[in-house]
């Protein structure tokens, strides 16, 4: 026992003498989350767009004044032409096009109705469809208005209620994936070397010659870089609550504990990736190159998993970031408690096993 | 034995912040000499060594190498000489015809120029069969011998040598001494920093550094008598005594 | 220029001859291409909707019919109280829930209208936000067809006038999320090889002490940098090609504009991030250190690239910072050339911005490499 202990004794020592990749270790999630927490956001707003007036009547006038007035768009330029449009897309300085037939108000009062038509630069998909949303809402919302004089007949009116996030703020969207990102990257890139660069100094042989058990030799290089990263999750989640103002609106010791689960996984899995790779440039190209896209992507923290194809749902299961985010948003935004989340942490728990089993596993191998 | 000095140091220092490293030390190497540069781990030697191949610059003081300023001529004197470090510096991960190509290369030699060396290399050390495997793969012992090989390939007037037998077994050293000696003879000026005290036996002269300083500059010969020691290292116990 | 030569020469003999990085640099970014870009979609669909009942008309079974043919909407469960329904949010179960209140149907003949309480799951605010629009449209729709059947049995009434809205999505009818993405995706995964390899490049001659044996001969540090940025530059170029095919031929990805454009522009754009990475690695002492800070900024700049989220919505001092964001501008540049056919005039900014980005970068590194101390 008391060698276990002088070993993580020397990673301790490893650790806080190495001032430079110290400050990157917590400063560098710090200035992350906040900048995240601010830039990253769907909303749109002052999207710009451009008007193709055919009418110039008041209705079109009345309709381009709500557009323009609403804090999602900028109406940027009035074009006169169709061909006009196709060189406004490709400079990238408009995003839609709204294009008002000709006699527009005498139409609607005619013939009781008229036709506008939302041209989008799809190229972004996202932005183009949720333009299109919009303005349709504002365009419905005028309609509305336009037909308050006739008896309102047969109305149904749904009152919709946003729960967990009434405000729709991003933030409580992509705060708990960020914070994913962070800590599982930051974790598994940590210990990833560790086993590396004493293979590579030299040093692993008397590890492997002293009498320290593989598990032992595990577990102590899983245990510094614990106390680091609960400290970096700490502040992550106060950056979360105080300054992003997220909720906490289930128990904050049923956070801590599932952020130190989740932090042994992150660790482990970077333990487990020290011991297949050979060198330290090797497990930094996995633990990098392999781990940030795949989580970044399927990990439900920006796209929605339920939207993905089947193959890719399937393989989001063994990504722990997502069940991590899961729990996470559960904790925080619906402020449930262990009994909604006991597969989620089972889930993890066996993760976590099944890294540093197989961790063992190979560290024996090398021992042969 | 030519009076041309080779290497001209004046009052040469390095400071690391408050710690200085190297003292204020001059001294004087001629042409053809192997001149052995001595001192305990830490004493400085590859400090001043540092210096004098133009890789570090001075605090104060000055240096002559080849005739060049190492501070404001630095690329002249590296086109002169030829370096070997303490710690290993061929890749491992080319083979020994690939590290001779391309420091030659590097050094500016022709293809045809380089081929030819590289032959009489190999030839010389008898590594046939080991041309095209990767250097990593060799023992330390050829190693050493292999990048001492390469240091001399654009014919450099002065050889610098870092610990160049760290870790080698004696018969190795031997047979690198003799590789030195045959240098040496060619009329090239050897420079050997090394705190295997018996080697010094085997240079012209020897200087030996003790935390920053010469405290000794003179041939083996002359340092055992006034030392009244029958060996360098007895010499330089000697010495370390006195200064404590 | 020979001795250039040499210093490329040596660059590729070892990388290739590393077994143990090649899958890493080549196979394992095209895996990623493969299958990641099929993750990326913002479209909302499957959501899982639920409904609690308590007219039990054949009304309020319509509307839900309604529902459940939406390709928008997965029908999953119907609870007897909204109690229930709540817990099945609360656990991931469910993420719509539509309460008819009793009476629904009698309330609408008698009162001329009736209320619907309808509950999202909002953390994911844009998802809601887009559920939300569709869930109207869907009641919208009921309540139109519902009003003339009605209000031909009440013998008909003022018509309202009604102003239809044409959507049309140009560069992507089918709102194929797959022809934003690929190009995006590709451009992360030749990033990060080439910012990830130039970084520790350097770096890892100092640990193993082969960069002290080159200052030591008398290579120009122009020859040298340049003979460092070549290889890598290549191995950029590759990848690219590889992914640009595998994006036609698997993705049907569009390649609208000019294929030399395009390259023209990656070739400055990689030495952007070539300088990056050569100047992290002046800068670092150990390989750990170097990549640690690379990937800093590659989240930095791969999050706010506009890739997954619009620069244009990020607030005005991000959209400053992405000023220098390399991976944005290429973002852009894929997107205007590859999708819409734009020519150089119109890339001009971009262009003009990456080039004096690449001189800084380099010029940086160049400076910043010192064979003496």
């Amino acid at each position: 026992m008391k060698r276990f202990i002088g070993f993580i004794r020397k990673e301790f020592y490893h650790i806080l003498r190495d001032r430079r990749s110290l400050f990157i270790l917590f400063g560098m999630p710090i200035v992350q989350v906040m900048l995240f927490g601010f830039a990253i956001t769907n909303e749109i707003n002052n999207v710009d767009i451009a008007v193709l007036d055919h009418s110039k009547d008041a209705t079109t006038k009345e309709i381009i004044n709500k557009i323009s007035s609403s804090k999602y768009f900028s109406v940027k330029q009035f074009i006169n032409n169709e061909a006009t449009i196709e060189k406004a897309f490709e400079k990238g300085e408009i995003k839609a096009v709204l294009n008002f037939e000709p006699d527009f108000s005498k139409k609607l009062v005619a013939e009781k109705q008229a036709t506008v038509q939302i041209l989008t630069d799809a190229t972004d998909p996202n932005t183009a469809n949720t333009i299109s949303n919009y303005t349709s809402a504002i365009l419905q919302k005028y309609q509305q208005d336009l037909n308050t004089d006739v008896r309102i007949q047969y109305q149904i009116a749904p009152q919709t209620r946003m729960a967990y996030n009434p405000e729709l703020k991003s933030v409580f969207m992509f705060v708990p994936g960020v914070m994913t990102i962070i800590l599982m990257l930051v974790s598994a890139m940590m210990t990833s070397i560790s086993i590396t660069r004493e293979k590579e100094m030299g040093t692993m042989e008397i590890l492997l010659v002293s009498p320290l058990k593989p598990f032992q030799v595990i577990i102590g290089k899983v245990v510094p870089y614990v106390f680091l990263s609960v400290i970096n999750a700490i502040i992550i989640i106060l950056l979360s609550i105080f300054v992003f103002k997220m909720p906490v609106q289930g128990s904050l010791f049923l956070l801590g504990v599932e952020s130190i689960l989740f932090i042994i996984n992150a660790l482990s899995l970077g333990i487990l990736i020290s011991t297949v790779s050979a060198t330290q440039q090797t497990a930094m190209m996995v633990s990098l190159m392999g781990l940030m896209l795949p989580v970044i992507l399927l990990s439900g923290f920006i796209f929605p998993i339920s939207s993905m194809p089947l193959p890719l749902q399937a393989i989001s299961n063994i990504i722990p970031a997502k069940w991590f985010i899961i729990v996470l948003k559960g904790i925080m935004l619906k402020g449930v408690g262990l009994a909604y989340l006991w597969k989620e942490s089972l889930i993890l728990v066996g993760m976590t096993l099944f890294f540093i089993a197989v961790s063992v596993k190979k560290y024996k191998i090398r021992l042969e | 034995m030519n009076n041309e000095n080779v290497i001209t140091v004046k009052n040469l220092t390095k400071m690391f912040g408050d710690f200085t490293a190297v003292n204020d030390i001059s001294f004087e190497v001629n042409k053809g000499e192997v001149f052995g540069f001595l001192g305990a781990n830490g004493a400085g030697k590859t400090t001043a060594m540092k210096m004098l191949i133009g890789i570090l610059k001075p605090t104060e003081g000055e240096a002559w190498v080849a005739g060049f300023d190492v501070q404001t001529q630095a690329e002249d004197v590296k086109k002169s000489i030829g370096y070997m470090s303490q710690h290993f510096s061929l890749y491992n991960d080319l083979t020994i015809k690939e590290n001779i190509v391309f420091f030659g290369g590097i050094y500016g030699l022709r293809k045809s120029v380089i081929k030819e060396k590289s032959q009489k290399l190999i030839d010389e050390l008898g590594l046939h069969d080991e041309a095209d495997k990767l250097v990593g793969s060799l023992p330390l012992g050829w190693k050493q011998k292999v990048a001492f090989s390469v240091a001399l390939l654009h014919d450099p007037k002065i050889i610098f040598l870092d610990e160049p037998t760290g870790g080698v077994d004696p018969i190795t050293r031997r047979q690198f001494w003799e590789m030195i000696y045959r240098e040496a003879n060619n009329g090239k000026t050897i420079f050997v920093t090394t705190h295997y005290m018996d080697e010094a036996e085997y240079c012209d002269r020897v200087s030996i550094m003790v935390a920053g300083k010469i405290e000794a500059l003179d041939s083996p010969k002359n340092l055992k008598k006034m030392y009244k020691a029958n060996s360098m290292n007895m010499v330089f116990l000697k010495l370390a005594r006195n200064i404590e | 220029m020979n001795t250039i030569r040499y210093i490329i020469q040596k660059e590729f003999k070892q990388i290739f001859r590393n077994k143990a990085m090649l899958p890493i640099i080549f196979a394992m970014p095209m895996i990623q291409l493969i299958i990641l870009a099929n993750a990326a979609t913002f479209e909302v669909k499957n959501i899982k909707f639920s409904y609690v009942d308590h007219d039990k008309t054949s009304f309020a079974r319509e509307l839900v019919d309604k529902f459940n043919a939406s390709t928008y909407f997965d029908v999953v469960s119907n609870f007897s109280s909204a109690k229930a329904a709540k817990l099945a949010m609360q656990a991931g179960k469910v993420d719509v829930i539509l309460e008819i209140p009793p009476y629904f149907e009698r309330n609408l003949l008698k009162d001329k209208k009736a209320n619907l309480s309808v509950t999202i799951n909002a953390i994911d605010g844009a998802a809601a936000g887009v559920e939300n629009v569709y869930i109207n449209q869907i009641v919208q729709q009921f309540n139109q067809n519902a009003k003339i059947k009605l209000m031909l049995a009440d013998g008909g009434v003022a018509k309202a006038q009604k102003i239809t809205t044409i959507p049309s999505f140009w560069y992507n009818e089918t709102l194929n999320y797959k022809t934003f993405m690929v190009p995006g995706i590709l451009v992360l995964l030749v990033t990060m090889i080439t910012l990830f390899l130039s970084g520790m490049n350097i770096v890892r001659e100092k640990e193993i002490g082969t960069l002290e044996q080159i200052n030591v001969t008398p290579i120009k540090k122009y020859q040298f940098i340049i003979g460092k940025l070549f290889p890598f530059l290549i191995l950029g170029l590759v990848l690219l090609t590889v992914g640009l095919v595998i994006a036609k031929l698997l993705f049907q990805i569009p390649i609208v504009g000019s294929i030399t454009l395009m390259y023209g522009y990656t070739i400055v754009y990689i030495l952007v991030i070539l300088g990056i990475g050569l100047f992290i690695s002046n800068f670092t002492d150990t390989q750990q250190q170097a990549m640690f800070i690379a990937w800093f900024f590659m989240v930095i700049f791969i999050l706010m690239s506009g890739l997954f989220t619009p620069v244009e919505s990020m607030p005005k001092w991000a959209q400053i910072l992405t000023e220098f964001n390399p991976i944005k501008y290429f973002v852009q540049v894929m997107r205007m050339v590859m999708l819409k056919g734009a020519g150089l005039q119109d890339i001009y900014p971009q262009i003009f911005k990456t080039l004096v980005y690449a001189l800084v970068m380099n010029g940086l590194a160049a400076w910043s490499y010192k064979k003496v101390t």
